[in-house]
């Protein structure tokens, strides 16, 4: 229970599909989702193997709590190798296809091979099909979400699927499904499209079933109180979205602001949330329309938004008037602040466009901020660039690159292989905001501590949802400590790494830790899922994915010398604001870090800590 | 009193654990395919809309039926399936105005609403108070009380 028990195998160079029973010794050390997908991913992969070649494979997978009534049980995750950083990648998304995969009875989908022409699978309950996908080839997500729903005749289909830009080969390509929700980071996306995999079509009517019913419902409906009464999940999130964070993290300087040569953006109260609630002056309505859940969320963070109709973006693309989804804090960050861009209607533009074309937009706005950053230093010319000026703050630049990374052509394709290989290319790999070749999120790790050690030591690269430690540096989740000292932040990463884990193994989402803790979670597992789930034993289970990430990637090649971060981060102090002559102290929290994991001083776990986690 | 389910779409989020909670009462397994109460997601006007049975008082379902396999409860007012009666010949479905009545194949019967015997589980676990179950003849209530609070009865010095 909790678990279907099955899942399915998917090769494409055969074209065959094979249904296989679920490892329930796996089950009990990983869990599911990141934790399970990645276990069966590194037991079968060669970690030296081309990401975008047909030797890798791709996981789409269910947590034991997807498709429950557990409050924001309708994650999925897709686990493989990422084409960005060559390291493990897991994306993880919400929407409507995580439930619908595990009504049709399957806990997750190994996919291998390389379809010798464009494919989709079929998924209806037990009926799975590779079918022919070459009408949609070319297509945008959301033309191919349409057409495959009429095409199966079935307005309740889910489908998950690639733009041009996860099959031109644009390295932080995303999969999305219902239109805009997104497996966005690490270019998942862009291993789909190598597969010539279009789209995975879901139809599940099957029932999800749980061990001890009753003691489920009650173990949720005493969950989502917790988090219906915390001014964070139950006020801040379904009022403002994420975007609740982009005035706070302006004011206490931790804003990274033109590819993070400053931390404070003068113009980020033009693209806060509370900015989206505000009429705008031109037809005196809100960007924003409303809030939305995904499947079986109370928090409802999700933002929809409608552009104004008169903006310059628009004038080509008539559909872009509809309400579709907004911006998130990420996302208006990268497009934003770290572009100097203030124009919140052209944020959405850009927000719609990797929506609808399928790609990272806090990878695209990063490496568009780097991009600007040479312009303006005159490394990249007007020539090189298609004739736009890639000035900081350029309004129309980020809206006519947003363009060219959708159609993965010309200057757009250089774009999309992200800011390493574009900074090096151009001659300043030092320009660079990424960590294992993966674009950084929206906290500046000089004026919170804390993140930029969760970026150095990230396993899919410089990310904030590995490790959010902004909820306790900056708002006090479960304890506040000090956004400007390094102290303590060492077991305060490793303690978030693993119960974020074990969170992203259960099926729900990461932002429920708002308010809950892993002794939150492990009742309504434990009433759901055979076996005894304990806060003790999940704060295990984080641990040892956290500790399998890691062998991948040390398998893969990578070393302690990429646990680091770019030079302007160490070396340049921040100019302005609470953090004014302070650069990140990665150097005093990383050596803790690593004594506190049970890792050698190169970062390579010793023979020890495997035993204690069953690893060895 | 006679009760009625109350949909506000503008409370909705979208959230489907009224599905969840209406399958789960039925068929002891969350599947929102087998959901009697359904959640309309009108992206491109960004809004959401919850719809099922009203209940109606002449119900064309109970009409329609020809083994009288629809009876209305007079507890609650609900028309209900009595699954034990029903020959799946799906008359009812074309008959409901509404489309709230819909034929389940695993079963070989109809589904619909028939309000949880006066304790309807989608309204129990609405986070967003879009689904309520308030006194049947009170339904415009609230409505009718957000135009009262708009009507200007602010004394007219000059009248």
């Amino acid at each position: 229970m909790g678990w279907t028990g099955k899942f399915l195998r998917v090769d494409l160079s055969a074209g065959t599909v094979k249904v296989e029973d679920l490892n329930r010794d796996w089950a009990r050390q990983y869990l599911g989702q990141r934790g399970l997908a990645t276990k069966y991913y590194v037991a079968e992969v060669d970690p030296k193997v081309d990401p975008l070649s047909p030797a890798n494979k791709m996981i789409f997978t269910t947590g034991p709590l997807t498709g429950t009534a557990a409050s924001t049980g309708g994650r999925y995750s897709v686990v493989t190798k990422g084409p960005l950083t060559n390291c493990i990648a897991c994306s993880n998304s919400g929407g409507f296809f995580g439930n619908e995969l595990k009504n049709a009875g399957w806990d997750m989908v190994i996919v291998e091979g390389k379809s010798p022409k464009p494919v989709y699978l079929s998924i209806e309950n037990e009926t799975v099909e590779i079918r022919d996908a070459s009408d949609y080839w070319g297509k945008s997500v959301w033309e191919t979400e349409h057409g495959l729903k009429a095409l199966h005749q079935d307005p309740l289909l889910r489908v998950a699927s690639i733009g041009a830009a996860g099959e031109r080969g644009v390295l932080y390509a995303g999969i999305i499904n219902d239109l805009h929700r997104a497996a966005g980071r690490s270019g998942v996306g862009a291993v789909m499209g190598s597969k010539n995999l279009k789209a995975v079509t879901v139809r599940g009517t099957r029932g999800v079933r749980v061990k001890d019913p009753e003691r489920f419902i009650a173990a949720t409906i005493a969950q989502k109180q917790v988090l219906a009464d915390n001014a964070v999940t139950g006020q801040g999130l379904p009022k403002y979205g994420t975007q609740v964070l982009m005035n706070v993290i302006n004011e206490m300087g931790a804003m990274p602001t033109r590819n993070f040569s400053a931390v404070e953006f003068e113009g980020a109260h033009k693209i806060s949330g509370e900015a989206m609630h505000e009429p705008r002056a031109t037809d005196g309505k809100a960007n924003l329309v409303t809030n939305g859940a995904c499947f079986g969320c109370t928090i409802a963070c999700g933002r929809i938004s409608r552009m104004d109709p008169g903006h310059f973006s628009i004038a080509s693309r008539p559909q872009y008037r509809d309400a579709s989804g907004g911006v998130e804090y990420e996302a208006a960050w990268a497009m934003g602040s770290d572009c100097g861009v203030d124009d919140l209607e052209a944020c959405t533009f850009a927000n719609f466009m990797c929506n609808e074309h399928g790609f990272d937009p806090i990878s695209f706005g990063s490496t568009l901020a780097a991009a600007m950053e040479l312009y303006e230093m005159g490394a990249l010319t007007k020539e090189q660039t298609g004739g736009v000026e890639l000035k900081f703050g350029s309004a129309e630049a980020l809206v006519k690159m947003a363009e060219l990374v959708g159609k993965g052509e010309g200057f757009g394709l250089e774009l999309g292989q992200g800011s390493r290989r574009f900074c090096a290319k151009y001659g300043h790999p030092e320009l660079s905001m990424t960590v294992k070749g993966q674009e950084f999120p929206a906290y500046d790790p000089r004026g919170i501590q804390g993140m930029g050690l969760t970026y150095a030591t990230s396993n899919r690269g410089a990310c904030h949802l590995r490790s959010y430690t902004v909820a306790s540096e900056v708002l006090g989740i479960p304890f506040k400590t000090d956004p400007l000292v390094t102290d303590g932040k060492a077991a305060l990463v490793k303690a978030f790494q693993d119960a974020t884990a074990a969170f992203d193994a259960s099926g729900l989402c990461i932002f429920t830790t708002f308010a809950w803790g892993l002794e939150n979670l492990a009742p309504q597992l434990d009433a759901a899922c055979e076996g005894e789930w304990t806060p003790e034993h999940l704060l295990e289970v984080g641990e040892r994915i956290w500790t399998i990430e890691r062998q991948f990637n040390l398998a893969a090649g990578m070393t302690a010398q990429d646990d680091t971060l770019p030079k302007r981060l160490l070396k340049d102090a921040a100019k302005t604001g609470p953090a004014k002559g302070l650069t990140s102290g990665l150097d005093k929290m990383l050596p803790e870090y690593y004594q506190l994991r049970g890792w050698t001083p190169d970062g390579v776990p010793t023979a020890e800590t495997l035993k204690r986690l069953e690893l060895a | 009193m006679q009760r009625s389910l109350l949909l506000k779409p503008e409370k909705c989020t979208g959230c489907r654990q009224c599905e969840m909670a209406c399958s789960f009462e039925k068929e002891r397994s969350f599947n929102p395919a087998r959901s009697r109460i359904r959640i309309f997601d009108l992206h491109s006007q960004g809004r959401f809309v919850p719809y099922t049975c009203t209940q109606c008082a002449e119900a064309w379902c109970l009409h329609a039926c020809p083994v009288d396999a629809i009876q209305l409860d007079a507890g609650t007012g609900a028309k209900v399936v009595h699954a034990n009666l029903c020959v799946g010949c799906k008359v009812c479905t074309i008959a409901c105005p509404f489309g709230t009545v819909n034929y389940n194949a695993d079963s070989g019967k109809v589904d619909k609403c028939d309000l949880c015997g006066g304790d309807p589980a989608c309204a129990r676990s609405c986070p967003t108070g879009a689904i309520t179950y308030v006194d049947a003849e009170q339904t415009g209530y609230d409505k009718m009380r957000l135009w009262a609070v708009k009507t200007d009865t602010q004394p007219h010095a000059q009248a």
